[in-house]
């Protein structure tokens, strides 16, 4: 970074900033030369202060001390929240913590303007006739539920759309997908869907579960860790301390990303690659593993199950093809290699680089297919350590919020609503009687994956004749969701014109209230953040924490479950909904919404999380391992921090979290675990259940199938359940038996409740059922389309016709020659609404920008600091900076996508409701990217589109 | 008497920012008025590193030497405070200071800039009641018995704050122990035995040390 001082004032105000930005980012000329000492005189004659705002009063009222969780990003840091007369006057670092001790990134550390901002929505509002026009609670519910019930009347329950959050507490999530349920829909999401669905779909076909297998904690102990599209120092920096640790203690670090990334920067070897060549680099290094013999072939043979037709595969991929595909060298292939195989265990980390594509299940699949080549899954300090991204995104995906499936990964079966419906406490009848129940392409709505988040665009604006549902979307609900962090820009403001009916549920407006170009027919419903009330949230390692509520809710905001209640209220299912949760005034108890899920969630094992064991572990956040993540003594004792699921059985049994995915080195009862029997137990007269290797104690020394109760009665445990039990576990398995009567004896004999079998390289389900590298939809290299083809078209996917070839045949190259691939930055976060709106963050990063190669900026005469259009494949533009930067290869762009408010160049400002606007406005790079779906998941395909960049003359 | 420093150990430093915004959080410093930075050196190339840097306390400052109305004075801790009753706002500290430490609020014709602000230590300054401390300095956690809000929230513990001696013992062990394996970072690879690769080694430890301190 150059030593300049940043823009004096907001971005967002009606004069034009002085465009000093992203650190470094500015090499003027002369003015700033002197680096520091000169920028205080630089232009800009006049200056106000950014903020009416005055300092925080300083008082000597008493101090209640809070513990809260950072509601950024996964990392799950703990903060301390000193609170006096319901302010919020200091934030202090909680070295006790057993993730963070204290540490925050910018993010982390100015977590308490969140108890001060005033660019938050104030009070529920309507557009009506161009303009925001002031409601109260009741008009608000009333006139938006009326609304919901006309759409409802006249398209069906699935024209309105539930789009969630992943910054809802679990509770929160949880009551969401409750929510939607009652209102007789699948049409529900939350951002994991453009997050890591192709990572829980690939991960969970793989080996069970589609979570991070291991710790931050735990990667102190890896000794090689590979971040292939992951880049912690900017989207978990936190992270970085537990990595950089494992570096000190001697692991090896390697980065493989198009773009020179900070983490690469801390790496001990940095790989370049092409983006969208994931597959073709994985099978690279697979190709010079196995031609040096340094796979783990014990490893293979007893826990992994299709690695021959793997080695098929990869023997199409030798370093000269490698090569041609990926842009990487034979050398620097080997290399890799080499690291990886000398220096076990060692774990892989991917995010949003491996996942966000139409080959996202490909790429996952192959990642973890490395990794058990090596020998590295289920052991301390390997894994596949799958950083996710909201702070609860992997809650709010346990927790089902999602258009495939209802809470656990139960899915949509008969059986699953038959299961949450015995939970719930409801008639199975009246449930039915909520959905339609008409037969469409992908069958009767209530057990049809529904629409995904990725696609309401075309949910809206799809012909009716080609959706697999009764009509398009009419109405749509976000609710604590970044539009602008969708693909496809000016096609979404075309669907929210044909909408009907748009309610934002925020804290904040978000883009979506104002780049619609509506003037009527929008609600704005300000909702809480996570800091206005308590709840849990579980963060990247599977542990789930406690957050205390550190003040009330600001302005007339309302906690989301206090949302949701009065919604459901208006459209008469609460009484149904609230069945067995306390209501006070009108805000549902948190705690029983946990004891409620604990009640259902036996495939995940959050059953054993009670709210009073989580709250244990909250006040006791000191006795934990810091290298463990065992508390060591206290009350909790033995526990691992937050009960890191699977958690088994009910709380009173005690299991103390997994700590470590399908570890045997540990018993199940002390957070041991095999590799899930999910697959069945043969196929193709070969088997898929473990062979001769078990976890400790375990009874049965082979591989075993899930457990049901007439397996019990089979190995003649039956008789240790309680009559109790007995009668409850009659006919059911280990997911469905409500006593955990079934969990708590199989794990007494040492047994894991889901199986023992082998991880499996071959999902005969998929698409590719040995993962492919095909090219991607926009690929500037026409001449590898042919032999690496996309898909054929989908005629419908989540009731969708879904494109593939009929894109990828049109050659976009030409015309497009630049590849547009996007990330994070560290003072943002998401679409960055939120984060744009504290001023602690905006004032580090106020201007939008576009990477560009010193060389290819050469090329096209483009100067850093210019203002240039970046065009997308499918014609949306951006007005943006340059950044000209070695970060970028030659012909590769990359544009951050934290910004918006500004649209095609036209600056959308007055468009928020007064005093609401962010304090840094800039175009959404996702104007500029395009088309693309995951085969599997609907996964959005942000990075790897093309894009051609100019100068801009104006 | 022990003085107190700051040190961010380079190799740990990855630019997330943290320090700068805790110390917003701390002394709600006004838009534009940045006490704390990142620097970032070769940003986007191999040799890419970063440092936090603000007023670094110095023994002999520069500033104290040059201040006409001497506003600037040292806590028997080593920490350089100023008055801002006193100060001008004249920029001289500006000119004198190897690090760019001092702030000033204002840009307005004839040069005119407002009372110099720069990052007290987290240690306040003076003035006769809390609320005017506050208002004019920002936090005063050393009163507290703790240390400035930045150092204390680094993602990585790259930037510490202490005394200077146990600030010294804990960088010499990090030294050492990346030292141990020949070069401050790189574990002993499998091309170690190489001549020119131990050469390498000995260079890239020569330069970690030099770069370090």
């Amino acid at each position: 970074m150059r030593l300049t001082r940043k823009s004096a004032q907001p971005a967002d105000s009606a004069v034009k900033g002085l465009g000093i930005t992203r650190r470094q980012f500015l090499q003027r000329s002369g003015a700033t030369t002197g680096g520091l000492a000169a920028a205080g005189f630089m232009g800009n004659t006049m200056m106000r202060r950014a903020d009416a705002r005055e300092k925080t009063q300083v008082s000597d009222a008493p101090i209640e001390t809070k513990r809260t969780i950072c509601s950024h990003c996964s990392v799950g840091c703990g903060s301390y929240a000193e609170v006096q007369e319901g302010v919020w006057t200091r934030q202090e670092p909680a070295f006790d913590h057993p993730v963070n001790r204290g540490a925050h990134c910018a993010k982390g550390a100015s977590l308490r303007e969140h108890g001060h901002s005033t660019r938050r929505l104030k009070y529920p509002m309507k557009l009506e006739g161009g303009e925001w026009k002031r409601l109260s609670w009741e008009q608000a519910i009333e006139e938006v539920g009326d609304k919901v019930l006309q759409l409802r009347d006249n398209y069906g329950p699935d024209s309105v759309y539930w789009l969630g959050s992943a910054k809802f507490s679990n509770e929160q999530a949880y009551l969401m997908r409750k929510f939607a349920a009652m209102f007789g829909t699948n049409n529900t999401d939350h951002q994991a869907r453009i997050c890591h669905s192709t990572t829980v779909a690939g991960v969970a076909n793989t080996w069970g579960y589609g979570a991070m297998t291991n710790s931050l904690n735990d990667m102190h102990n890896s000794k090689s860790i590979i971040f292939i599209g992951s880049n912690p120092t900017e989207a978990h920096p936190i992270a970085m301390q537990h990595i950089l640790i494992a570096k000190e203690r001697g692991a090896n670090i390697i980065v493989v990303d198009p773009r020179f990334t900070r983490t690469a920067a801390k790496a001990d070897k940095y790989v370049r690659l092409r983006p969208g060549s994931d597959v073709a680099y994985t099978w690279g290094l697979l190709w010079h593993i196995f031609e040096n013999g340094w796979e783990d072939k014990e490893y293979i043979n007893n826990r992994v199950y299709g690695m021959d037709k793997v080695r098929e595969e990869v023997a199409a991929f030798p370093p000269e093809v490698v090569e041609s595909i990926t842009g990487v060298s034979k050398e620097d292939m080997y290399d890799v290699a080499k690291r990886l195989a000398d220096n076990r265990p060692g774990c892989v980390v991917w995010c949003m680089g491996g996942t966000q594509h139409t080959t996202g299940n490909n790429n996952t699949r192959a990642y973890c297919i490395l990794e058990l080549a090596l020998g590295n899954i289920g052991v301390s300090g390997g894994g596949a350590n799958i950083f996710r991204g909201h702070d609860n995104v992997q809650g709010a995906t346990d927790l089902g919020l999602m258009s495939h499936s209802l809470p656990g990964y139960y899915g949509l079966t008969e059986g699953a609503w038959q299961h949450w419906g015995e939970i719930w406490g409801l008639d199975q009848e009246w449930l039915k009687s909520r959905f339609d129940q008409t037969e469409y392409t992908d069958g009767k709505p209530m057990y049809a994956n529904g629409i995904t988040v990725s696609r309401w665009i075309d949910g809206v604006l799809e012909q009716d004749e080609n959706i697999a549902q009764r009509s398009s979307l009419k109405g749509m609900f976000y609710w604590g969701h970044a539009v602008n962090s969708q693909t496809r820009g000016p096609e979404m403001k075309k669907a929210m014109g044909k909408l009907e009916l748009m309610v934002i549920v925020d804290p904040y407006p978000t883009v979506a209230a104002v780049m619609h170009g509506r003037s009527d027919g929008v609600y704005l419903l300000p909702a809480t953040g996570q800091f206005e009330t308590s709840g849990s949230v579980t963060n990247t390692s599977r542990s789930l924490q406690w957050r205390d509520k550190v003040i009330e809710p600001l302005f007339e905001s309302r906690t989301d479950h206090e949302i949701m209640y009065l919604l459901a209220k208006k459209l008469g299912f609460a009484e149904q909904m609230f069945k067995n949760i306390q209501v006070n005034g009108n805000e549902p108890l948190i705690e029983d919404i946990t004891r409620e899920f604990n009640k259902g969630m036996w495939t995940v094992g959050y059953t054993g999380q009670s709210p009073e064991r989580l709250k244990l572990h909250q006040q006791n956040w000191h006795t934990f391992s810091f290298e463990t993540l065992q508390a060591e003594s206290g009350p909790a004792k033995g526990d691992y921090y937050g009960l890191p699921w699977p958690c088994w059985g009910n709380p009173d049994m005690a299991h103390p979290g997994t700590p470590l995915l399908y570890d045997m080195s540990k018993s199940v009862k002390e957070g041991g675990l095999t590799f899930r029997a999910r697959f069945g137990v043969e196929r193709d007269g070969v088997n898929l259940l473990a062979d001769g290797v078990f976890s400790k104690g375990s009874d049965l020394n082979d591989g075993y199938p899930e457990f049901t109760a007439e397996m019990l009665k089979q190995l003649g445990w039956w008789e240790e359940l309680t009559d109790e039990e007995k009668t409850a576990a009659e006919g059911k398995n280990w997911k469905t038996d409500l006593s955990g009567g079934i969990q708590r004896v199989v794990i007494d004999h040492g047994c894991a409740p889901f199986g023992n079998a082998k991880a499996r390289c071959e999902v005969w389900t998929f698409p590719d059922p040995i993962p492919k590298h095909r090219e991607p939809l926009y690929t500037p290299r026409r001449d590898l389309v042919k032999e690496y083809p996309t898909w054929d078209d989908v005629q419908s996917l989540y009731r969708l016709p879904t494109l593939y070839r009929s894109i990828q045949e049109e050659d976009f190259s030409q015309r497009y020659p630049l590849t547009l691939t996007s990330g994070r930055l560290v003072e943002y976060e998401g679409g960055g609404e939120e984060t744009r709106s504290i001023s602690w963050l905006a004032e580090l990063q106020q201007e939008m920008f576009v990477e560009i190669n010193p060389e290819m900026a050469e090329e096209l005469g483009i100067a850093n600091d210019d203002t240039v259009w970046v065009e997308g494949a499918e014609k949306g533009r951006v007005k943006v900076k340059a950044l000209v930067t070695p970060r970028v290869g030659r012909d590769v762009v990359f544009m951050p996508f934290h910004f918006g408010g500004i649209f095609e160049g036209e600056n959308l400002h007055d468009h928020y409701p007064e005093g609401s606007a962010p304090y840094v406005l800039g175009e959404s790079a996702n104007t500029a990217t395009t088309y693309g779906y995951d085969s599997v998941t609907q996964m959005q395909e942000s990075k790897v589109t093309l894009c051609r960049i100019e100068k801009a003359t104006a | 008497m022990t003085k107190m420093k700051f040190v961010c150990d380079a190799e740990r430093c990855i630019e997330c920012n943290g320090c700068v915004t805790a110390c917003k959080n701390a002394n709600e410093t006004a838009w534009g008025i940045q006490r704390r930075r990142v620097v970032t050196i070769d940003d986007g190339k191999p040799t890419e590193v970063s440092i936090s840097v603000a007023c670094m306390h110095c023994d002999d400052a520069p500033c104290m030497a040059v201040c006409p109305t001497d506003c600037f004075h040292k806590t028997d801790d080593g920490i350089v405070l100023h008055d801002k009753d006193l100060c001008i706002g004249c920029g001289y500290c500006l000119y004198a200071c190897p690090f760019g430490a001092p702030q000033f609020p204002k840009q307005a014709a004839f040069g005119e800039r407002g009372k110099m602000d720069k990052c007290t230590y987290c240690a306040g300054g003076p003035a006769d009641t809390k609320e005017e401390e506050y208002e004019k300095y920002g936090a005063n956690r050393i009163a507290e018995g703790k240390l400035p809000l930045c150092a204390e929230m680094c993602a990585t513990k790259a930037l510490m704050a202490g005394p200077t001696d146990t600030l010294t013992d804990l960088f010499r062990e990090r030294m050492e122990k990346r030292g141990q394996s020949l070069d401050a970072w790189q574990p002993m690879h499998n091309d170690q035995s190489s001549e020119t690769a131990a050469t390498l080694n000995l260079d890239r430890m020569a330069y970690d040390a030099s770069r370090q301190v």
